[in-house]
């Protein structure tokens, strides 16, 4: 089977080095970065992207030309702060923008603003506001602008913070002041190297969220046409972009899919050119039409273990269950071989953070060791076990079908219960009524993200995971200042959570992208994003 | 006779407005019991207790339901059919579901257009052409074929379209819809093979109805009266058998309306088109109450409006069933 | 609907060929899946990567699915859960028509009016609508799947039953037995009931069509019977996915969908027929 899949795993690497952006450092260079090489469609961004996207260097960028991306979901909403889904998100990304934005590496790059810093005691930010950036209506961004927008996500205009990272009893902002007309100073609640993430929040002009008939309109690389829904949403060029040579093409469709199958049908048929959820099947399928690239996720997906449901309390149970699953099958038949399997709550990508674990329990089947952890558990005979899966998810629904086998045959008899998305919100994650469920957990840039949630108290913790020496430990990285020492802590909370095998990770799916044969410049971000001002035709 | 005629009139009138109003409550209220609340629905796992109580005042779920019963039909009877919870108009507005389903609306109807102009235009000359033929073979070679049509699946039948029109034929591409606002000739195009999808198991059990109801019409008195009189048997065929054996038959076209509608949503489905039935489906499992309590009582009052029509239409053509 | 004297012109004397060839596809369709919850000839579970997407051979019937299961033990499987919902779909309603009908047929009044009313009206929606609704009132899985349409199809049955004993109530034996002084209960159940069931039994078969296509409809729609639990319908769903792929992993479930459905509306079309000829000697 001759597959052309080019696996970028390391392309999108998340060099931390952004942290050091704190001091204002790489504010600058990412500044550098962004104004004068982002002409050549960030294709110099590390040899194994360029190498990965092949087609990113073969042919002439040529301006012009409209694309339709084949999306998944529908908008949740049009608010870039009220947007919950990533589906959503990964949208928005071109038409709106905050005063920081991500970039391919994972870095944070300068957007609204041109410059900023961090005091030393990492509670005042000072952000310059960029010369000449304007919205989409032709007004240049104001200091104004940029205070309205943070007030409103932080809960400072009406006492409901919209990004809880940023909201002032999370220790996020307190206070936003216009020092001058391109300068806006920022205080915060508590001292926290990972909060510089929430600045990529976005920056709408000033009184919009309370203008009932209010366009979205942002700053971004392309502009609002229209939207409708279950058909989905169009977007133009932005002919006033800040960065320069940017975007290439006229007009994006976001266009919404019926299903992953029927988005094949529609690859073929050429009425979509591009679609990024491409399933293993497809891609073998699509791979002598179109170009298909594939890059890691930004998901962890696990078979999640209720630590608090009578059986599966005792560690030893957990263990066995670890231990019963085939993770390279997994692999293999849902992802093709495309994914990469872990046994913790990060992301390999995250180099520095990141500790393999995979050894702990092995990424076959260990059957024997399995049946004989449960008997010590005082379950000869095997236990019953329960999977509620989330059937709008079909690589879960897939990933189930096959580890439910696996599980069986060390005795631990599974049923898989396919419950419908809102049943799974209310039931299995806010609930937490289950034994175990498959889903997958998003992150953001911010390396802590995923381990944050299995503290005891948490909100996000569905697990029930309660580990004393976990809670303590991630307390000291939250506080820590210094970012080898936070790493060295990360990779602490991971060994705890693998020990008592509070939940068996499985993997990080693939993201899998068909592109037309024309196109060239996709490029892959660490998150979900899909950024078309790079996409172009080649002559 | 007149007198009694409006009395009948009036009568079914109200039957159909308190038929109107008791889907209605049940529709309101077994959407008060659906499992699943709207709020999670709507902001998944990034939900704080701060956004969901906010939110869940904005929807106006905190109210008691005989209270927002009362609000919601109100404004039903002024046009005012309330937003959706789902959808966005703008960054700070909710869609309003009249034009929501005004947006999806011309896909249906032009589906459901198609679908019955298929129907006819196919099923018709096929009756005829079945009696007509006194060929023992052929007429059972059209019994299995049409029983056979009729038991394949609405939606197995699109599958089988989208195979071999869309994948061997090529002659159009599953799933690339085009919207009837951009490309109207595309739009029918496309519509062609859902409506084929819809028609072809309707087209089967309307040609054998017609047959049958052609074929007791033949033996009726007048036939052979006017045969006896010398009339040609093509005459007999067009001018009287034909007309008389219509007659039911519209009125069957009439009764299987809900089945087309039902047909309809089914094969939106597969082909993926934004239709009424597509956003039925997605709104229920959205949670997106407003939007299908609209609807459900829409695709109500569609249906026994036409059931209503059909009705009085066949007591115009037979006056001795409005005596009974 | 059908003109009886013509069609009997046309088929007495002759073979019942609907009867046979009806009986024949229904007897192996159910055969097969009673069969299949049982044995089938591989496991309808077990995956393995070197035998994806296989097309049909003697080893594998009807090929083999993305999983590298055998379509042919999963499609006895399937047609096992649709049967086994379908046939419980027609046992709930028919039971309630029965129930409701004859009790409101009988005795009419007020209350049969009323019902009459919400009959009419549930009966001109179309039902996979109502299926709709009420599943999303339930949750999915087979045995809501088995509520919902029970509850939606029973109005049919209300009404072929309650007009069958609207009928049979003045008949004279009917009225004898009342003078006699039978109880309510025996006449309803015990004297009518013997009587009506040749045309319950057409309308049971009707009925059990309609709720294998009900079924395999919701099932294609994701709300019926769930994977891993295997249905025609949900078998179809997933394969639409690889139609280009593996079309015969579609055309098999489908083609077994339209198998029974065919096969029962042959078989009540012959028993009819055959009743009628009987009827008529």
């Amino acid at each position: 089977m001759k597959r052309r899949v080019s696996v970028c795993f390391m392309a999108a690497l998340l060099i931390m080095t952004a942290l050091s952006g704190c001091t204002g450092g790489t504010g600058e260079s990412s500044e550098d970065k962004s104004s004068k090489e982002s002409t050549v469609a960030e294709s110099s961004q590390s040899a194994e992207a360029s190498q990965s996207t092949e087609a990113a260097v073969a042919g002439e960028p040529v301006y012009g030309g409209k694309v339709v991306v084949g999306i998944q979901q529908d908008m949740d909403s049009l608010d870039p702060h009220k947007a919950t889904a990533a589906g959503t998100k990964e949208i928005l990304f071109n038409i709106f923008e905050g005063l920081l934005k991500p970039d391919p590496n994972g870095n944070l790059m300068n957007a609204v603003a041109s410059d900023y810093s961090v005091s030393e005691d990492g509670l005042t930010y000072t952000f310059t506001l960029r010369e000449g950036v304007k919205f989409h209506n032709g007004n240049p961004v104001t200091a104004e602008d940029v205070k309205y927008s943070l007030d409103r996500v932080s809960g400072l205009l009406d006492g409901t913070a919209l990004i809880s990272t940023l909201s002032a009893d999370k220790g996020g902002i307190t206070s936003v002041d216009i020092l001058d007309d391109k300068t806006v100073q920022v205080s915060v609640g508590s001292a926290n190297l990972e909060l510089i993430y929430s600045f990529t929040a976005a920056i709408i002009p000033a009184g919009s969220g309370e203008d009932e008939a209010a366009q979205p309109i942002g700053t971004g690389p392309f502009s609002f046409v229209s939207y409708k829904p279950q058909e989905g949403i169009v977007v133009k060029k932005n002919a006033d972009y800040w960065q320069e040579g940017l975007p290439y093409l006229d007009e994006v469709d976001f266009k919404i899919v019926n299903s992953a199958d029927t988005a094949l049908l529609e690859l073929k048929g050429g009425s979509i050119d591009i679609y990024p959820y491409l399933t293993d099947s497809q891609a073998t399928e699509l791979a002598d039409s179109m170009q298909v690239l594939a890059a890691p996720s930004n998901v962890v997906q696990a078979l999640f273990l209720n630590n608090a449901d009578d059986t599966l309390k005792d560690a030893r149970v957990r263990q066995a269950i670890c231990y019963a699953l085939d993770k390279d099958s997994v692999n293999e038949f849902v992802f093709g071989g495309n994914g990469a399997i872990v046994s913790a709550a990060m992301l390999p990508t995250m180099q520095s953070y990141y500790v393999d674990l995979n050894d702990v329990y092995g990424t076959g089947a260990n059957t024997a060791k399995a049946k004989e952890l449960l008997t010590e558990a005082g379950f000869p005979d095997g236990i019953n076990f329960e999977i509620k899966v989330p059937a709008n998810y079909e690589v879960h629904m897939q990933t189930a079908e096959v580890i439910a086998d696996q599980l069986n045959a060390a005795n631990i008899h599974t049923t898989i219960v396919p419950v419908e998305w809102e049943t799974w919100l209310n039931d299995v994650y806010n609930g937490r009524k289950y034994q175990g469920t498959i889903s997958g957990i998003t992150t953001d840039l911010t390396p802590g993200y995923l381990l944050n949630r299995f503290q005891t108290e948490s909100s996000k913790n569905f697990i029930n995971y309660a580990n004393p020496a976990f809670d303590e430990t991630y307390a000291k990285a939250a506080a820590s200042l210094d970012l080898a020492e936070k790493a060295t802590y990360y990779k602490e909370l991971q060994r705890l959570m693998a020990e008592d095998a509070g939940t068996a990770f499985i993997s990080v799916p693939p993201i899998t992208v068909a592109i037309k044969q024309e196109l060239a410049g996709y490029t892959f971000y660490p998150i979900y994003v899909q950024d078309m001002s790079v996409v172009y035709y080649t002559k | 006779m007149a007198y009694q005629s409006i009395r009948l009139f009036g009568k079914k009138i109200i039957t159909l407005i308190m038929t109107l109003f008791l889907v209605s409550v049940a529709a309101f209220l077994a959407f008060q019991i659906i499992p699943g609340d709207v709020v999670t629905a709507i902001l998944g796992t990034e939900a704080t207790p701060e956004r969901e109580e906010q939110l869940r005042e904005e929807l106006g779920l905190n109210d008691p339901p005989l209270v927002r019963y009362t609000h919601w039909i109100g404004g039903v009877l002024k046009g005012d059919f309330g937003r959706s919870y789902r959808y966005s108009k703008s960054m700070n507005e909710m869609m309003p579901v009249a034009e929501l389903i005004g947006d999806k609306l011309p896909v249906t109807l032009w589906l459901a257009v198609l679908s019955v102009l298929l129907i006819i235009v196919v099923s018709i000359p096929l009756g005829v052409f079945w009696v007509r033929s006194k060929n023992r073979i052929l007429d059972a070679v059209l019994n299995v074929l049409t029983q056979t049509t009729m038991a394949v699946p609405s939606f197995f039948l699109g599958i089988l379209v989208t195979y071999f029109f869309g994948m061997v034929l090529k002659w159009f591409t599953p799933g690339g819809y085009v919207s009837y606002r951009d490309d109207f000739a595309g739009f029918l195009r496309y519509l062609i093979f859902p409506a084929i999808s819809v028609a072809l198991p309707k087209i089967a059990m309307t040609a054998r109805f017609l047959r049958n109801s052609m074929l007791t019409e033949q033996s009726q008195d007048y036939v052979r009266t006017a045969r006896s009189k010398g009339c040609s048997s093509r005459r007999i065929m067009y001018g009287h058998v034909l007309r008389n054996a219509l007659m039911p038959v519209i009125t069957f076209l009439g009764m299987i309306i809900a089945e087309i509608v039902a047909g309809s949503i089914v094969v939106e489905q597969v082909f993926g088109l934004p239709g009424v039935g597509r956003l039925l489906i997605s709104s229920i499992s959205n949670r997106d109450f407003p939007v299908v309590e609209i609807l459900i009582l829409y695709i109500t009052a569609v249906v026994i409006i036409v059931y209503f029509w059909v009705d009085m239409l066949y007591r115009v053509i037979n006056p001795q069933i409005s005596k009974q | 609907m059908t003109n009886k004297t013509n069609e009997k012109k046309v088929h007495s004397g002759s073979v019942n060929w609907y009867l046979w060839i009806g009986l024949f596809m229904t007897v192996t369709a159910v055969c097969m899946a009673v069969l299949g919850m049982f044995w089938t000839p591989y496991s309808t579970t077990a995956m393995s990567a070197a035998e994806r997407f296989h097309a049909p051979t003697w080893r594998h019937l009807f090929g083999t699915d993305n999983f590298g299961r055998d379509i042919f033990s999963r499609v006895m499987h399937g047609a096992g859960t649709t049967i086994v919902v379908s046939a419980f779909v027609v046992l709930i309603s028919g039971s309630l028509g029965i129930l409701i009908g004859a009790t409101t047929g009988y005795f009419g009044g007020i209350l049969d009016e009323a019902l009459m009313r919400i009959v009419d009206a549930i009966n001109g929606f179309p039902s996979i609508l109502l299926a709709l609704v009420m599943i999303s009132l339930l949750g999915s899985g087979r045995h809501n799947l088995i509520l919902s349409l029970g509850i939606v199809f029973t109005p049919s049955f209300i009404r072929i039953v309650r007009s069958e004993f609207i009928r049979l109530r003045d008949a004279d034996y009917i009225r004898r037995a009342r003078l006699m002084g039978v109880g309510r209960a025996r006449i309803l159940f015990v004297h009518i009931l013997p009587n009506i069931f040749s045309t319950f039994w057409v309308s049971v078969m009707i009925g059990f069509n309609n709720a294998i296509l009900a079924e395999s409809g919701m099932s294609y729609l994701g709300i019926g019977v769930l994977p891993p639990d295997a249905s025609l319908g949900n078998m179809l769903s997933d394969a639409q996915g690889y139609l280009t792929r593996a079309p015969w992993y579609a055309l098999s479930p489908g083609l077994t969908i339209v198998w029974i459905v065919l096969g029962f509306a042959l078989l009540s079309e012959g028993i009819r027929r055959s009743g009628e000829e009987v009827s008529h000697e």
